[in-house]
């Protein structure tokens, strides 16, 4: 099951380049959340904040709180302890080339060192129907390379692979952006389905797509947070001009 | 008048292009004629000469016909075992300090621009290193120095693999995708793990590939041991003493004065020269197959 | 801090945590909830991941193991120069750097010697002569080679010839150089005995770069060829790399103002690629200075100087694989040594050299030549 997460006072930079300002925010428990904003707002930076990911640039820095459930990540952890308990689906599918489909979802907990083997097939079998994937590989589950399916279903393996270290939150930056509509729709069914499990943070620049499968909804301009609310609210009736800018489409 | 100029003019361009298309053929000619001539005559020499002895008999007494050189053959797969044993795992760490964890560092780049100087630093110095190191002076108490061996032949052939295969290895590595290694850091998969069983893993067949090249040439290299393993002409697997080496054998059967020794240094020039082919072809293949299949 | 110390922050990026003065005190209905309060399967493997450590220790001695391996490779260079020096301090003292430019008369028959183990006398002179002149006459006979056939490889080839060339040239790359040997010995030297020489004694004699005494075919000539074959494809294809390297665009704005095909090349691609194609032949004389196996099996190994190209001569690296594992003396071991440092050096400057000039040319900065 999900945890909330608790943003208090996230900086963030890029070398000199101040990309995300004053971010206060909490998210709820297995719920999804969107967040939107043109390119290059930080709503990206800002995810790869909640697992630690942003610091894996040389240059980049970090300062604030973040809190997922009862552990403040910059203090509490290892960076490794809080990617194996945040997941995240990258914009472009990412499966291990060298792996076939089965070790792919395998992968989080065989590198981690967990070597029962019973185990990890129901793992991979339950994760793989979570993100509806499993009809479609489950007869060359060894046999097929992960790199060998479609686009679409290479990012329902990743997410599978997400699932398979039983998150307690799952990030996902534009998980869609680099797929065609079916597959988006599939990957929107699965955010639905999986959100009631899982505390799920989606990075979107698609609104149509922020108002189907999130109850939360964040807008990002320059760096700060400028509303966060209800998403039926934010596409209804904002209260901040800006936002109604944004989402009748007068810029960005 | 100033027509007839320009005619004149273009007339000799086109000449000129002709002249210049004509000659670099020329040059290709000039350059695949010799390499075919090479080819030619060393399969028809090494072929007439090879015979089932040649891989499983010792060298005969000056005088007596026949014989082989399989304590030669035996030498240098014992050599090329140990110089892999050393030149492999230290050139593929060294890929992947400069691809992983040196990468835009001063020392990253000093210890590259090492590894290029060391590459093109000649065999024969390279002998000359490891004779003053371990063959010349006796150090107590440690196994192998104070006289020729085998050891110091395959100390020398593996610190000439190590630059080949740590270049080869920081490139395969630089071509893993950006979104691979995010994927496994993802995961929260140790940094170690990552780099081996992701990284490393997903480069392998580039990485196998500088370490093949680097095996074919040490395979062939002779100055470095004319002086170290020094060459044996009876069979042995001892590496504490001398043994005997393809090339090395190679070298003194052709510069002896008798026939049959210069025979059976053809036949041993073409199990090396295929030997060679042979890791050169590879190479090429998985190269033109793309390195890394499906990662992209 | 020594610059291996600097390395190892460059991965631990710099996070500095300020706590925040004040906690906002907000309620949010299922924030607390906590993980594993559920008894499903999947549990288990969270448990299992909570009970793993963050292997920081496994990740830093790896993380020191890669750049041991890394640092091995200076101290192997570090360890050559040392031993080199070290074990050339007999003849250095004794000689200076004379020792590269000085000769001996023999006293009884008043001709300059060089090379007299028995008596240590030892001078490089005849060596780096050697060196000097069986590789500039390699690069003689190979470089236009090379630059048209990697024209001829990169500007007019067919398609179809290209891979078959490229392969072949790098087939011709992989032979070992005792392979060379062997064909020169058996081939390339009857064949200049009994042909190429008398030709050149007939027709060029006058020059006095070719005299009949020595009948062998062994020599700088034999030498040069086998070293011009063997740097060939070095050169060639580096050539190649940098030509390829200039942008199409280059090519395309000569041929658009109405050039023919070798202007194209000569404007487009050669003045472009000028400086790495320097590079890749300075990187071919790096390679013949040093070659050895060949060159001692056609030179003929006599440490004399002649001005005729069909006279025996020797090597630097000919003379160290001919005498060091039977050297009779300290000081002749040690003058050897010497020969094996200058060589050292040398290789190493040339090879620097060449790979700064290749470096400008494929690196994109662009080579300003006009």
């Amino acid at each position: 099951m999900g945890v909330g997460i608790e943003v208090t006072n996230l900086n963030a930079w890029y070398g000199t380049n101040h990309t995300l300002q004053d971010i206060n925010l909490n998210i709820p428990a297995n719920h999804a959340t969107a967040l939107i904003g043109p390119s290059g707002c930080g709503k990206s930076t800002f995810v790869r904040c909640l697992n630690r990911m942003h610091e894996t640039n040389p240059i980049a820095r970090v300062t604030g709180t973040v809190r997922i459930g009862d552990l403040d990540i910059y203090v509490d952890a290892k960076p490794v302890e809080i990617r194996r308990r945040v997941g995240m689906v990258f914009q472009r599918p990412n499966p291990f080339p060298t792996m076939s489909i089965y070790d792919n979802v395998a992968s989080g907990l065989k590198l981690n060192g967990y070597s029962n083997r019973r185990g990890l097939d129901e793992i991979v079998e339950k994760s793989l129907k979570n993100s509806a994937l499993w009809d479609e590989v489950k007869d060359d589950l060894r046999k097929k390379s992960g790199a060998s399916l479609s686009g679409g279903q290479q990012q329902r393996l990743c997410i599978a692979r997400a699932l398979a270290v039983d998150p307690e939150v799952l990030l996902m930056d534009e998980p869609a952006s680099a797929l065609d509509p079916v597959s988006t729709s599939k990957i929107e069914d699965l955010i639905f389905q999986l959100k009631s499990q899982y505390t799920i943070v989606i990075v979107t620049h698609n609104m149509q797509q922020a108002a189907r499968v999130a109850e939360k909804t964040g807008f990002f301009l320059n760096g700060r947070m400028v509303e966060f609310d209800s998403t039926h609210k934010i596409f209804t009736n904002p209260s901040d001009k800006r936002t109604e800018d944004y989402i009748t489409g007068r810029f960005g | 008048m100033n027509e007839e100029k320009f005619k004149f003019r273009s007339r000799m361009r086109a000449l000129t292009d002709s002249s210049v298309t004509a000659l670099s053929i020329l040059a290709t000619v000039l350059v695949v004629a010799p390499l075919v001539a090479i080819f030619v005559y060393l399969v028809y020499k090494g072929a007439s000469s090879l015979n089932l002895d040649f891989f499983t008999q010792i060298p005969k007494p000056v005088g007596e016909a026949g014989g082989g050189m399989a304590n030669a053959i035996w030498g240098s797969a014992l050599l090329l075992a140990l110089a892999s044993i050393i030149g492999v795992p230290v050139g593929i760490g060294g890929g992947i300090f400069l691809a992983e964890y040196g990468r835009g560092t001063k020392l990253a780049n000093a210890v590259r621009f090492t590894a290029d100087v060391l590459n093109g630093v000649p065999s024969i110095v390279m002998g000359v290193a490891v004779y003053a190191l371990i063959v010349k002076p006796h150090i107590p108490f440690l196994p192998f120095t104070g006289h020729f061996s085998g050891f110091s032949g395959g100390v020398a052939l593996g610190i000439m693999m190590i630059p080949t295969v740590c270049r080869t290895t920081e490139e395969m590595l630089l071509m893993v995708p950006h979104a691979v290694r995010e994927a496994a850091l993802g995961l929260g998969v140790p940094n170690w793990r990552s780099v081996l069983s992701i990284t490393v893993k997903t480069a392998s067949p580039g990485i196998i590939t500088g370490c093949m090249l680097a095996f074919a040439r040490v395979a062939g290299e002779t100055a470095p041991l004319i002086f170290t393993a020094l060459g044996n002409s009876f069979w042995s697997s001892n590496l504490n003493q001398p043994i005997a080496a393809l090339p090395l054998q190679i070298y003194v059967y052709a510069l002896s004065p008798y026939d049959d020794w210069h025979r059976l240094a053809w036949a041993g020039a073409l199990v090396l020269i295929v030997l060679i082919v042979l890791a050169v072809s590879l190479v090429r293949y998985v190269t033109s197959r793309g390195v890394l299949k499906g990662a992209s | 801090m020594p610059g291996s110390l600097v390395l190892v922050t460059v991965h631990v990026p710099d996070i500095r945590i300020s706590r925040p003065q004040v906690q906002p005190e907000r309620p949010i209905p299922d924030a607390q909830k906590l993980a594993g309060e559920s008894t499903s399967d999947v549990s288990a493997v969270r448990k299992f991941l909570l009970s793993r450590g963050n292997s920081s220790i496994a990740d830093a001695v790896f993380h020191w193991l890669m750049v041991l391996c890394g640092l091995s490779i200076f101290a192997i260079v570090a360890l050559i120069a040392f031993e080199l020096v070290l074990r050339s301090q007999l003849s250095w003292q004794k000689f200076g750097l004379s020792f590269f430019y000085q000769a001996f008369t023999d006293r009884e028959t008043h001709l300059p010697m060089f090379w007299d183990p028995v008596n240590e006398h030892f001078s490089a002179l005849p060596f780096v002569y050697g060196t000097l002149v069986s590789s500039f006459l390699a690069l003689l006979i190979s470089v236009p080679l090379a630059i048209g056939l990697a024209i001829f490889l990169t500007e007019m080839c067919p398609l179809a010839l290209r891979g078959p060339l490229a392969f072949l040239t790098e087939l011709l790359a992989a032979i070992p150089s005792v392979i060379y040997g062997l064909w020169a010995v058996f081939v390339l030297v009857p064949l200049l005995r009994a042909h190429i020489n008398p030709f050149l004694i007939h027709g060029f004699g006058w020059t006095g770069l070719f005299n009949d005494e020595n009948p062998t075919g062994l020599g700088f000539l034999a030498a040069g060829v086998i070293l011009a074959i063997m740097i060939l494809p070095i050169i060639s294809s580096l050539t190649r790399e940098v030509m390829t390297a200039v942008p199409h665009s280059q090519r395309e704005a000569v041929l658009a103002l109405g050039a023919t095909r070798w202007e194209m090349i000569r404007m487009g691609v050669l003045r472009n690629a000028r400086i790495g194609i320097v590079g890749g032949i300075i990187l071919g004389l790096g390679r013949a200075l040093g070659e050895t196996m060949a060159v001692a099996m056609v030179i003929g190994n006599t440490p004399e100087i002649h001005r005729s190209l069909l006279s025996n001569g020797s090597t630097m690296s000919a003379v160290i694989a001919n005498e060091y594992a039977e050297a009779v003396s300290d000081m002749h071991f040690s003058a050897l040594t010497e020969i094996g440092l200058a060589l050292f050096i040398i290789t190493i400057i040339v090879n620097a050299l060449a790979q700064l000039l290749i470096w400008m040319v494929t690196r994109g900065t662009p080579s300003q030549v006009h």
